[in-house]
């Protein structure tokens, strides 16, 4: 099995509980998956090979996780910043322009009849 | 081009599995009457307990309980997985929800569900045909001949991903330029036929969802073989697109949240197959090992 790619673990676990206390809030060490999370690289640790290919698996397995966590939760912000409630019909059309990179025109000087 | 722009207007033919947890009428098995007590995946409901726990079930099941309720199918189910990282992944969607349900972020619930339920009713065979028949039609396989800056870009970034496949499996399945595409032999579809009758019915659910978000059976095979990490995987489904937000601008609102979304499926997909074919053992090192303890290393 070649390994393409190298994933430190310590990383990976730092990383996955920075997005459960993002999207946890602060009882996120109480979360069940915490738990798992840290029995999990706490069991699979210590090991006196170099190469263990089921230590590269569960790094494998942690990073999809830290992917998973990571992209729901900035899917689930740019869902509420362009698609959600609130983002197109309560804000002007200026606003609404701008989100697209356009702007309204502007008439330096006025538009004579103001 | 068109071939990838006309995928690219096809959503995938899983059916969005997400519904209402405690259906109140009964279901019968029949699909299109099932159909109907479906919400769209985008609707929302307001949350509705406080705590999610997990608790084991008969047979060496996990269950998951919203405060003292077992959270159910769409089909009326008990909702069971087959162990306890599924479980604590399905719980973390529940659990992190908010004010209201957000089912299109539940990516691992709606896999379970549809492992569950089988709502198209179909075994294991089919799914394994399905997927074949996909590999005729693999982004991998459909090489650009203009603009030539995608030409060499498909040839650096793909010819590997193919490479890496033809050889691990000892298959012969080429690329092509033109619209019907390459054929493939039929040794590679036996051989690749008989790698996924190992698969359990689950883990082919999971398989066939990824393949349906990649469009491609070669990465999803490189994905579940651990020789991609998701990203580099939805990076390679999205070569053209990548090679257009480079010459053109990234839009943040399309581009970027079809990425993430992506990106969420394809780890979800990949994780439930994982999840759904591993077997716990405990590997016990030799008693010389035991007697002379290495002493504690730091994170390598």
């Amino acid at each position: 099995m070649s390994v393409s790619f190298t994933v430190a673990p310590l990383r990976a676990c730092r990383d996955i509980l920075k997005e459960l206390r993002a999207v946890k809030g602060p009882g996120y060490q109480r979360s069940p998956a915490y738990r798992y999370v840290m029995d999990q690289f706490r069991h699979n640790r210590i090991t006196s090979e170099k190469l263990c290919r089921s230590q590269q698996d569960l790094l494998h397995r942690a990073s999809s996780y830290l992917c998973l966590l990571q992209s729901t939760r900035l899917h689930l912000s740019l869902h509420a910043e362009y698609h959600g409630e609130g983002s197109t019909r309560e804000k002007g059309l200026g606003d609404v322009a701008r989100m697209v990179g356009l702007a309204l025109p502007t008439q330096p000087g006025g538009k004579g009849w103001e | 081009m068109l071939r990838n722009a006309l995928r690219l207007y096809c959503k995938g033919s899983l059916t969005v599995y997400c519904c209402p947890v405690m259906t109140r009428q009964k279901q019968t098995c029949h699909v299109l009457e099932n159909r109907r007590t479906y919400s769209s995946a985008m609707s929302e409901r307001k949350k509705f307990y406080q705590d999610v726990s997990i608790s084991h079930g008969e047979g060496g099941v996990f269950e998951i309980n919203l405060d003292h309720r077992k959270l159910k199918t769409p089909g009326g189910k008990l909702f069971t997985v087959p162990n306890e990282a599924l479980a604590v992944a399905v719980a973390t969607e529940w659990d992190v929800q908010r004010d209201t349900l957000k089912f299109y972020t539940m990516h691992m619930t709606t896999l379970c569900n549809t492992a569950l339920d089988n709502p198209t009713q179909r075994n294991k065979d089919q799914m394994i045909a399905a997927a074949l028949k996909y590999l005729e039609t693999d982004t991998i396989c459909y090489r650009v001949e203009e603009p030539p800056g995608l030409v060499q870009l498909q040839k650096t970034e793909w010819d590997p991903v193919m490479d890496w496949i033809e050889k691990r499996y000892n298959v012969v399945i080429g690329s092509s330029s033109n619209i019907m595409g390459p054929t493939i032999p039929e040794e590679t579809k036996d051989t690749f036929r008989q790698h996924l009758a190992s698969f359990n019915f689950w883990a082919l659910t999971g398989l066939e969802f990824v393949i349906t978000q990649l469009k491609s059976v070669i990465l999803s095979f490189g994905l579940i073989d651990r020789h991609l990490m998701v990203e580099k995987a939805v990076q390679l489904s999205r070569l053209e697109e990548e090679f257009q937000i480079h010459h053109w601008g990234n839009v943040e609102w399309a581009h970027e949240y079809d990425l993430q979304e992506l990106r969420s499926r394809t780890a979800a997909g990949v994780l439930f197959v994982h999840l759904s074919s591993e077997s716990a053992t405990m590997k016990r090192k030799l008693l010389q090992d035991l007697e002379f303890p290495q002493p504690r290393k730091p994170w390598n």
